[in-house]
């Protein structure tokens, strides 16, 4: 069994070797696959990064009236912290609401006067809220509408929730990104689909030509694994090369988009590259080993049933 | 050895390429089949490596009903048989050595054979001088002698020899005959169809014509008639 193992692998070697160029013009083609399949990856993760930079653009922000005692404002931190949907609240108090409302005024003087004019802080605190996912600040809003601890008296603590006014805003970023990430899916689908199949013909074609070696094998009394094997072996060796190819071309590339379009994508693609170079490697590999091994088995199929 | 009972291959009406064979062919014998091209030779050998399907009858080799056998059993049975072709079928892209070492590795030979075993065969049918060479630097001579090598590498019960002299001239002809003589003075069974009369007539044993997909003539120490 072993012996049988090492003799098809090495068989797999030696045609290679001595296919000569259909061997190249395979690895060419797989190239080609692997090398779009690591644009999609590249293209994503600038799809993504983007897309979190909008994402954290978005707050709600919760302004309380002048008079809201501060211990409601902090249970009602303490109880929006506790909701699954919150990624983080920050409080700014009336004071501090006041000191950065006098920084960034600082040089408008007639503001500032006017500010002192009134003495008393007109500011009251406010929450800011952060959501994990844009599409949970409406339930965050619910939220506050039902909680019936905000009521002092007879009027709310609540100045206003800016998620009103933000509310198209955040519906139609909503619809963007989730139409974004549906887009980017199906072009990526669509894509990896067309490289398969023309990696699968290639390699198809690689086989047709060994079609009569194929079947003296058989008379001779081959058993379809050792003649598959060495095929598949082949296979896999496209996939091997692909890959380190794949990676190497990606090196230059990545640098000059690194230099010239980080302003641009707001990403270094470069370094993206080489941080998650190891992961990158391990899905182009086995997706050119796997395509590889499973297009000669497929494609031998038709000359082995004789 | 092999059986052919009532064996018929049919096209289409007007294209009938076995027409109701029967024969017996026994172990240790010589058998050459003639007839002209198209006269159902190639069907025939063909039968028995199951490479070729009858409309109606069947095929034993042994006791073993070809037409029956699964894949694997299949490649058992072949394993039995050393077929040489006219147009030699050998693999391209291995030298001579790694040809005859296919066919070895193909029934499970240890490496140790494989390696005391080739360049005897090769030296045999006296290509010691070519092993590294490839099929397209040989000529057709050497590569039916490479064939022949091949086809006996493994010692087989049978040996179908297909036109095995169709390709060649005089001398390597008459060469390809002494070696299959010398191989059934060994004792394995030659199944060997040519229409060459001057093949025919060194080897003066059994000789079957055919015409028309129907055996004609069996002849003990036949001529070529036709």
């Amino acid at each position: 069994m072993m012996t049988e193992l090492k003799r098809i692998i090495k068989a797999g070697f030696v045609n290679f070797t001595r296919s000569g160029i259909v061997s190249w013009a395979a690895v060419l083609v797989v190239t080609i696959t692997l090398s779009v399949i690591t644009t999609i990856i590249l293209l994503n993760a600038v799809l993504h990064f983007s897309l979190n930079q909008i994402k954290d653009k978005v707050d709600v922000t919760i302004y309380f009236t002048v008079n809201a005692p501060e211990n409601k404002i902090l249970s009602l931190k303490g109880s929006l912290e506790n909701l699954p949907e919150v990624q983080q609240v920050s409080y700014v108090s009336a004071k501090e609401a006041l000191q950065l409302f006098r920084d960034r005024h600082q040089n408008d003087y007639p503001t500032i006067q006017a500010l002192d004019e009134i003495r008393d802080n007109p500011l009251g605190g406010y929450l800011n809220v952060k959501a994990k996912e844009v599409s949970q600040y409406e339930s965050i809003a619910n939220f506050l509408k039902s909680d019936d601890t905000l009521v002092l008296g007879s009027t709310s603590i609540i100045d206003k929730v800016n998620y009103n006014q933000n509310k198209t805003i955040i519906d139609r970023l909503n619809n963007i990104i989730s139409g974004a990430q549906k887009l980017g899916f199906l072009v990526t689908l669509i894509l990896i689909i067309i490289s398969i199949i023309i990696t699968f013909n290639t390699i198809r074609l690689t086989i047709f030509i060994a079609k009569e070696e194929i079947g003296v094998m058989r008379l001779v009394g081959a058993s379809k694994m050792r003649v598959r094997g060495p095929f598949m072996v082949e296979g896999a060796i496209y996939g091997i090369i692909a890959t380190i190819v794949t990676l190497i071309i990606f090196f230059p590339a990545t640098i000059y988009l690194g230099k010239n379009m980080t302003n641009f994508l707001g990403l270094n693609i470069y370094d993206y590259y080489i941080s998650n170079l190891f992961q990158i490697f391990v899905i182009i590999l086995l997706s050119g080993i796997i395509l590889g091994m499973f297009s000669s088995f497929i494609a031998i199929r038709k000359y082995l049933n004789k | 050895m092999i059986y052919f009972n009532n064996v018929s291959k049919i096209y289409n009406k007007d294209s009938v390429a076995l027409d109701d064979v029967t024969l017996v062919i026994t172990t240790g014998e010589f058998v050459s089949i003639v007839g002209h091209s198209g006269a159902g030779k190639t069907t025939l050998v063909k039968m028995i490596l199951a490479d070729d399907v009858p409309t109606s009858g069947t095929v034993f080799f042994e006791s073993i009903n070809v037409l029956k056998l699964k894949n694997k059993d299949l490649t058992k049975l072949r394993r039995r048989i050393g077929v040489v072709f006219q147009d030699f079928k050998l693999l391209s892209n291995k030298t001579a050595y790694e040809n005859i070492a296919f066919a070895m590795e193909a029934v499970g030979k240890t490496n140790e054979e494989i390696e005391s075993d080739v360049p005897h065969v090769l030296e045999l049918v006296d290509l010691g001088n070519k092993m590294s060479h490839f099929p397209y630097q040989m000529s057709g001579g050497e590569q039916q002698r490479l064939a022949i090598a091949r086809a006996i590498i493994n010692q087989p019960e049978l040996i179908i020899a297909d036109e095995p002299t169709g390709n060649l001239d005089a001398i390597n002809t008459y060469e390809i005959v002494q070696i299959l003589k010398k191989i059934n003075d060994l004792g394995t069974t030659i199944i060997l169809t040519t229409h060459n009369r001057g093949v025919i007539d060194s080897i003066g044993k059994r000789v079957i014509t055919m015409e028309k997909g129907k055996i004609i003539r069996d002849d003990k120490d036949g001529k070529y008639v036709i």
